[in-house]
């Protein structure tokens, strides 16, 4: 018996081919023999994918190139002003300043909406109706177009219970524009993102983590706040980076929200309220105003801005990537296709 | 005297404070729900009047829509009909034109692609690509319009719109790059990597044993894609087509910058003019309206406009949930 069960063991050492050995490869299959039509598919693959990837390069690389061509460290720290000389027109401080206002305003209404309404579907959905409409509300919103949202904005700040948070004309009319309201409408476009990835690492994470906690006499609030949301931090911290990448792309809302204003137009004298209360840009309204489309015409400066905000948007991936990884066992590579189904499907597996 | 309650560990909380945790949750869940569903009512009820004063015709053709829209905005009604008068075809044809047209191309070219990337490209092709389809992804669509609007609008009046071309539809309108063409090429780039990455992902999630089998049957590579690999990913192709249309309804800015800022419907039977008319859709309407919110009419107009974009989207989002019941039935996770 103990012969028998060393022989398996010595069995492929005795079978393997002797170092240095070529090993036989299968002859590559030639797409000669192929049918017609599979050849044709064949070669249709490989011109569309090479093409594509010319495509996706060659934007980067004109962006990058016209980036690097056009922005000036002085373009970082001027006011921009209005003026037909491309010389005059100033810099870009005010618009980045505005993307940052609404990225800040946006995420810190969206993430603890986001992670207590991602918490509550994954770990209460008492009333079940109430979960199941919440979550089709929800993707509703994930595919609603964002022009929309920026109209329901201007419904909602121009009431004249809000008229505090924007301006309010000698009549009484309230103006409805402002930082405020372009920051909570942001939450709105952010939240189904955060509400995504939050419940998502929750149902992934392995029950015997709350049965454990339960075990210890943790009430399911204790077991939420101490044990299963410390473990997801990495997929909270996911989830708003993909709405503040959200938030800094959209343009609709800002122009409709902000209106086409270049600097700071400020409501009153308090320093930060003020600011908020009042409108201004951002750098894609600025992007906007400055093309072709806009008034501007400078599109040099557009194409400076664009630059930046392609930096912005490469750092936030590069955020994403490496959050992830971390938050990932090991082996479990995340690709680029694993994080962007998030901005797609926020809330994948309704269950 | 009672004694002091028996000391508790930090973060051990009473069954009080759990019901009160899972009652706050539940009111912010409401707030939201409530929140949503106040808008979506919002905006049905801010379009009423002008469904109403319409009809059906509101979905139908005639006259100009620009004309219509400048009536709104000035105040002054067209000679025999309501102020609110407003015939949307044109617009909705601008949306059907631009959108189909793009994710048709975008679906041909994505698949092919996906396949590439996963069966044939070499390794640092796939490791370069792979960040290099997330920026684009996250390009803001400014960006995307700024280039064409620099780039592609430019080559296209200068090196594709003969004059002989320009002429023929002179009287009816100016043709300048700024058209369906420039539009639906730069929208088809804007949903291309969104709609590869789901695909090769779910290209990559097909069971190797799958393709092994069919190989092992002596079927060719070319056909074990085509029959077992892009079979298994179906789903996931339809789900990525549904999501990439919802993106390409409601993009607006990029569309306003580059569809020629008119109302226009451009006429397929110009043939290939058709593709230099220009085009505006019913999301670029509202961009390049939404200054004119404190006129009535005009901004019931406007939310009639979002509120036919907003049961759109609703119905592509019962399509996505649909194709992805399929997926839970297949078990492929994309």
């Amino acid at each position: 018996m103990a012969g028998a069960a060393l022989l398996p063991s010595s069995a492929p050492g005795a079978m393997a081919p002797p170092p240095g050995t070529p090993i036989a490869r299968a002859p590559r299959e030639r797409t000669s023999s192929w049918p017609l039509l599979d050849r044709v598919g064949f070669a249709a693959c490989w011109v569309v994918g090479i093409g594509l990837c010319l495509i996706a390069l060659g934007i980067v690389l004109f962006m990058f190139f016209k980036g690097i061509a056009y922005l000036r460290p002085s373009l970082l720290v001027e006011h921009p002003a209005a003026s037909a000389k491309q010389s005059q027109s100033g810099g870009f401080l005010d618009p980045i300043e505005g993307t940052l206002i609404v990225a800040i305003l946006g995420i810190a209404i969206a993430a603890p909406t986001g992670i207590a309404i991602g918490a509550w579907l994954a770990e209460y959905r008492h009333p079940s109706w109430l979960a199941r409409a919440l979550e089709s509300v929800i993707e509703i919103m994930a595919g609603a177009p964002s022009v929309v949202l920026a109209l329901f904005g201007l419904l909602i700040f121009d009431q004249s219970f809000l008229g505090f948070l924007s301006t309010t004309s000698a009549g009484g009319a309230v103006f409805g524009r402002s930082f405020f309201g372009a920051g909570a409408i942001m939450a709105v476009l952010a939240l189904p993102l955060v509400v995504g990835t939050t419940r998502e690492a929750l149902t992934r994470l392995p029950s015997h983590l709350r049965e454990a906690s339960h075990a210890l006499g943790r009430t399911r609030a204790t077991t939420i706040r101490r044990v299963l949301l410390p473990t997801i931090r990495t997929d909270m911290a996911t989830g708003a980076a993909l709405g503040i990448g959200r938030i800094i792309g959209d343009t609709a809302i800002i122009t409709i929200m902000l209106g086409t204003f270049l600097t700071f137009e400020p409501v009153g004298h308090t320093p930060l309220i003020g600011t908020l209360r009042g409108t201004g840009s951002t750098l894609t309204s600025y992007v906007y105003s400055n093309s072709p489309a806009g008034e501007g015409g400078a599109p040099q400066k557009a194409y400076a801005a664009a630059f930046l905000l392609l930096m912005i948007v490469l750092a936030l991936n590069a955020t994403v990537t490496w959050l992830s990884g971390r938050g990932a066992a090991p082996g479990e590579r995340s690709s680029a296709f694993s994080l962007l189904r998030f901005e797609w499907f926020p809330l994948p597996w309704t269950r | 005297m009672a004694p002091r309650s028996i000391h508790r560990p930090r973060g051990w909380a009473s069954a009080k404070t759990d019901q009160r945790a899972e009652r706050s949750l539940g009111a912010l869940a409401v707030a939201v729900l409530v929140f949503i569903g106040a808008m979506l009512v919002t905006v049905f009820v801010k379009a009423w009047p002008s469904f109403s004063h319409n009809g059906l015709a509101w979905f139908g053709g005639g006259g100009d829509v620009e004309a219509q829209l400048r009536a709104m905005q000035e105040l002054k009604p067209i000679a025999g009909h309501s102020i609110y008068y407003f015939h949307a075809w044109t617009l909705i044809w601008g949306t059907l034109l631009t959108t189909v047209s793009a994710v048709l191309l975008a679906l041909v070219v994505s698949t092919l692609a996906a396949v590439f990337l996963t069966e044939f490209a070499p390794q640092p092709v796939k490791r370069t690509l792979d960040p290099v389809i997330r920026l684009l992804a996250g390009v803001p669509s400014v960006i995307y319009g700024l280039i064409g609007l620099l780039v592609l609008r430019p080559y296209i009046n200068e090196h594709l719109i003969s004059d002989g071309r320009r002429a023929s539809v002179e009287k009816v309108v100016q043709i300048n790059g700024a058209d369906v063409m420039t539009a639906t090429l730069v929208l088809t780039v804007m949903i291309l990597p969104i709609m590869v990455a789901i695909s090769a992902g779910a290209l990559e999630a097909v069971p190797r044993s799958w393709r092994e089998g069919s190989l092992a049957l002596g079927v060719n590579r070319w056909r074990t894609i085509w029959r077992v690999s892009l079979h298994a990913a179906r789903p996931a192709i339809v789900a990525a087509t549904v999501l990439a249309t919802a993106r390409a309804l409601g993009e607006a800015v990029m569309l306003a910058m580059l569809g020629g800022g008119r109302g226009f419907a451009p006429n397929l039977l110009d043939g290939v003019t058709a593709l230099y008319e220009p085009v505006r859709p019913l999301a670029a309407t509202i961009f390049a309206n939404a200054e004119g919110l404190e006129n009535v009419p005009l901004a019931h107009t406007i939310y009639a406009i979002a509120a036919v974009l907003l049961v759109s989207a609703g119905m592509l989002s019962l399509g996505g949930w649909a194709a992805k019941q399929r997926f839970q039935r297949y078990g492929v996770r994309i």
